[in-house]
C-alpha cells in the first residue's frame, strides 16, 4: 500500500523521474474515487457471492414446499423464500456467481475474438479488410437481442451457450475498435522500420498493434462484461434464460416480476438492485481504465 | 455529393445482402429445425422427411438461399403456420407502431438530451454536470424492464394516473386514440435513450467549445449565452445525427423489451412470441426486416449529416 499513498501524494513533475505507462496508469486510476468504488463494489458482490455460500449454507436443490414466500428473518431465512422454498439469500449468491461468470466470460470471449480479427483487418487491409468490416456492418445491423433470441430459440440456453451465444455476437464493437489503432499503428515509423528489417506481418501484429490497442481494448472489455449481464437478464426476462435450478440474477428479477402485486418485494428488489450494482461497478471500473490509459486525455 | 451518395447507397446494399445471408445461415444450420418445431413432437421421421421435401428443406444450402431470395424480392416472407398468417401481412400490421414507438421516445429523448448535455457541458465538472451524470448510469445500468416495472408501479399503482398496459389496437390511429397508455411504453424507452445522448452532446459540446473560433467569437466580446446557443451549439450537434442512425439497433433491442414488458402490439412482442413458439418464418421474416429498417435508418442519418455539414461529404467523396 505505501506506492499507493505516495502516488496520491503531491508529485513534482520536474524531480521525479519519467514513469512506466503502466505504473502511470495505475496511479491515475487510483485517483479516480469512482473508479476505486467500481472495483471495491465488483470485489463485494464476487466475495459475497463466492464466499458466502461458505458461511451462510442454504440448499439450492431441493425445493421446500412446506416453507414458500417465508418474510425475510422468518425461521432462519435472512431475506425469506421464494415461491417454491429456496432462500432466497441463498439464491441470490447463487445466481450472483452465473451471472458474474457468465458476464466475465462472455466479454473476454468478445474481446479476444474482436481484437484479433479487427487487428488482422486493420493492419492486412485490402480485401481482408474489406471482407471483415463489411461481416461487422451487416452484423451491427440486427440488433443484438434480436439475434440473441434467434439463437436462444434454437439451442436450449445453458451458461456456456450462453456465453458462446454472447460473445460470439459481441466481437463486432472492439473489432472496429482495433481496426481503427491498427489503421493507424501500421504507418507509424517503428512498425514499418520492423517490416523493412524483414519482420512478417504476424510480428506486426502480436507485438506491436495488438500490445498498443491493449489500453483502448481493456476499457473496452470492462463496459462488454456490463452488456452481457444486462444481455443476460433481457434473454432471462423474455423466457429464453437459463432454466431452473441453476440460478442468474436476471432469471430471479424477470421471475420476481410475477411478484409485484403479491407484496413479496424480497423477490423483486435483491436481484434488480443486486444486477444495478455489478454493471454500474463495470462502468466506473471501465471509465476509470479509460482516464489510466488514454494518455492523450491525460493532461486535460 | 453524389459520389458519396452511390458510395454510401452501395456499402448500405452489400450489407442488406450479407444480413439476408446471416439470418439464413443461423436458421437452417442449427440443430432443432423448422420440421421439428412445426410438426412438434410426436412427429414420426418420415412425417419429417416429407415435411423437409415439401418446404425443400432437403435441398443445398446455396439453392434453398436461392429460392429464399428469389421469394423475398417478390415480397413473399413465408407463412407462419403459428399464426395463420403470411409473415409479410403479420409484419406490416406491427412495423408501423413500432416505429411510432421508436419515434416517439426518440423525439423525447432528443428533446430532453439535447439541453441537458449542454448544460454539463457548460457546467462541466460541477454538481448539474456530476448530478446528470450519475441519473445517466443509473439509467443505463438498470434493465430496462425492471425501469419499466419501477414506472408501472409509480405511475399505475402507489399513484395511479397512467394505466400500466399498452393501447391495444390494428392501426397506430387506434394506437393514437389512447394517448395516455403510450406515455409508460415511450418514457420507459426514452429514458434510457436520453442517458446515452445526453452524454455524447455533451462531450460533442466540450469539444467544440475548445476549439479556435469559439475563443474568436469569445474575444470579440460576445456574450457566453450567445457563443454557446449560437457558435457552438450548431457545430456541437451534428455528430447527434450520426448518433440517431448509430443507436438504431440498440433501440429496436430495447423496443422488443418494452413491447414485451407493456404488452405493446409491435415488432418486438410479434418476434417474442415467435421465439417462444419457435415459429422459424416469423422470426427469419422479423430479422430481416427489421435490420433493414436499421440500415436504411443509418443511411438515412449519415446523408442528412453530409448534407448539413460539408466536411462530411468532401472528405468522403476525397477518398
Amino acid at each position: 500500500m505505501s506506492t499507493l499513498s505516495e502516488a496520491v501524494g503531491p508529485a513534482e513533475p520536474n524531480d521525479t523521474p519519467p514513469r512506466g505507462l503502466w505504473r502511470q496508469g495505475l496511479i491515475v486510476f487510483c485517483e479516480n474515487r469512482l473508479a476505486l468504488v467500481g472495483l471495491g463494489l465488483f470485489v463485494l458482490l464476487a466475495a459475497v457471492c463466492f464466499l458466502g455460500p461458505l458461511v451462510y449454507q442454504t440448499d439450492q436443490v431441493h425445493t421446500d414446499l412446506t416453507a414458500v414466500y417465508r418474510a425475510p428473518g422468518e425461521q432462519g431465512h435472512l431475506l425469506g423464500t421464494d415461491g417454491v422454498g429456496y432462500d432466497q439469500l441463498g439464491r441470490l449468491m447463487l445466481g450472483g456467481q452465473t451471472s458474474i461468470i457468465v458476464g466475465l466470460a462472455a466479454g473476454v470471449l468478445a474481446t479476444i475474438v474482436g481484437t484479433l480479427l479487427g487487428a488482422i483487418a486493420g493492419f492486412f487491409g485490402g480485401w481482408v479488410d474489406a471482407a471483415v468490416m463489411r461481416l461487422v456492418d451487416a452484423m451491427m445491423s440486427i440488433p443484438s437481442l434480436f439475434l440473441f433470441m434467434l439463437l436462444a430459440a434454437i439451442v436450449t440456453p445453458s451458461a456456456p451457450m450462453l456465453i458462446l451465444i454472447i460473445g460470439a455476437f459481441a466481437w463486432l464493437g472492439p473489432a472496429r475498435l482495433v481496426r481503427g489503432e491498427a489503421l493507424t499503428l501500421r504507418s507509424r515509423e517503428y512498425v514499418q522500420a520492423m517490416r523493412g528489417m524483414g519482420g512478417t506481418g504476424g510480428r506486426a501484429v502480436r507485438r506491436h498493434i495488438i500490445p498498443n490497442a491493449i489500453g483502448t481494448v481493456i476499457v473496452n472489455a470492462t463496459f462488454q462484461v456490463a452488456d452481457a449481464i444486462l444481455y443476460v437478464a433481457y434473454l432471462s426476462f423474455l423466457g429464453l434464460g437459463i432454466p431452473p435450478p441453476a440460478a442468474n440474477w436476471g432469471g430471479m428479477l424477470s421471475d420476481g416480476l410475477a411478484d409485484t402485486y403479491s407484496g413479496h418485494w424480497w423477490l423483486l428488489y435483491p436481484p434488480g438492485i443486486a444486477i444495478i450494482l455489478i454493471v454500474l461497478a463495470f462502468n466506473f471500473i471501465g471509465d476509470g481504465l479509460r482516464d489510466a490509459f488514454e494518455v492523450r486525455l491525460r493532461r486535460r | 455529393m453524389a459520389r458519396y451518395l452511390i458510395a454510401r447507397l452501395g456499402q448500405a446494399l452489400i450489407v442488406i445482402v450479407l444480413v439476408t445471408v446471416i439470418a439464413f445461415v443461423i436458421l437452417h444450420l442449427l440443430p432443432g429445425g423448422a420440421a421439428r418445431a412445426t410438426l412438434g413432437k410426436e412427429a414420426t421421421l418420415a412425417q419429417l422427411a416429407a415435411f423437409n421435401h415439401e418446404m425443400g428443406y432437403d435441398r443445398p444450402l446455396i439453392q434453398q438461399y436461392g429460392m429464399y431470395v428469389q421469394r423475398l424480392l417478390q415480397g413473399d416472407l413465408g407463412y407462419s403456420y403459428q399464426l395463420n398468417q403470411s409473415v409479410l401481412e403479420a409484419i406490416e400490421q406491427r412495423l408501423p407502431k413500432t416505429m411510432l414507438l421508436s419515434l416517439l421516445s426518440t423525439l423525447v429523448a432528443v428533446v430532453l438530451a439535447i439541453p441537458l448535455g449542454v448544460l454539463q457541458a457548460i457546467r462541466r465538472n460541477r454538481w448539474p454536470d456530476y448530478a446528470i451524470t450519475a441519473l445517466s448510469l443509473l439509467a443505463y445500468a438498470t434493465p430496462i424492464f425492471f425501469l419499466g416495472l419501477m414506472m408501472i408501479i409509480v405511475f399505475s399503482q402507489v399513484w395511479p394516473i397512467l394505466p400500466p398496459e399498452a393501447p391495444q389496437g390494428f392501426t397506430v390511429a387506434e394506437l393514437l386514440a389512447d394517448p395516455a397508455g403510450l406515455v409508460l411504453p415511450t418514457a420507459t424507452l426514452a429514458i434510457v435513450t436520453i442517458a446515452v445522448y445526453a452524454r455524447y452532446v455533451r462531450s460533442s459540446m466540450i469539444d467544440n467549445l475548445n476549439e479556435n473560433y469559439v475563443r474568436t467569437a469569445r474575444s470579440k466580446g460576445l456574450s457566453e449565452r450567445r457563443v454557446v446557443l449560437r457558435h457552438t451549439l450548431r457545430n456541437g450537434l451534428f455528430p447527434v445525427i450520426t448518433l440517431l442512425g448509430m443507436y438504431l439497433p440498440a433501440l429496436f433491442s430495447g423496443a422488443l423489451v418494452v413491447e414485451s414488458l407493456f404488452n405493446f402490439p409491435g415488432m418486438g412482442q410479434l418476434f417474442w412470441q415467435a421465439a417462444l413458439k419457435r415459429d422459424f418464418p416469423i422470426l427469419l421474416g422479423v430479422t430481416v426486416i427489421i435490420s433493414i429498417a436499421t440500415v436504411v435508418g443509418a443511411l438515412v442519418a449519415d446523408l442528412l449529416y453530409a448534407a448539413v455539414d460539408p466536411r462530411v461529404r468532401l472528405r468522403g467523396s476525397a477518398t
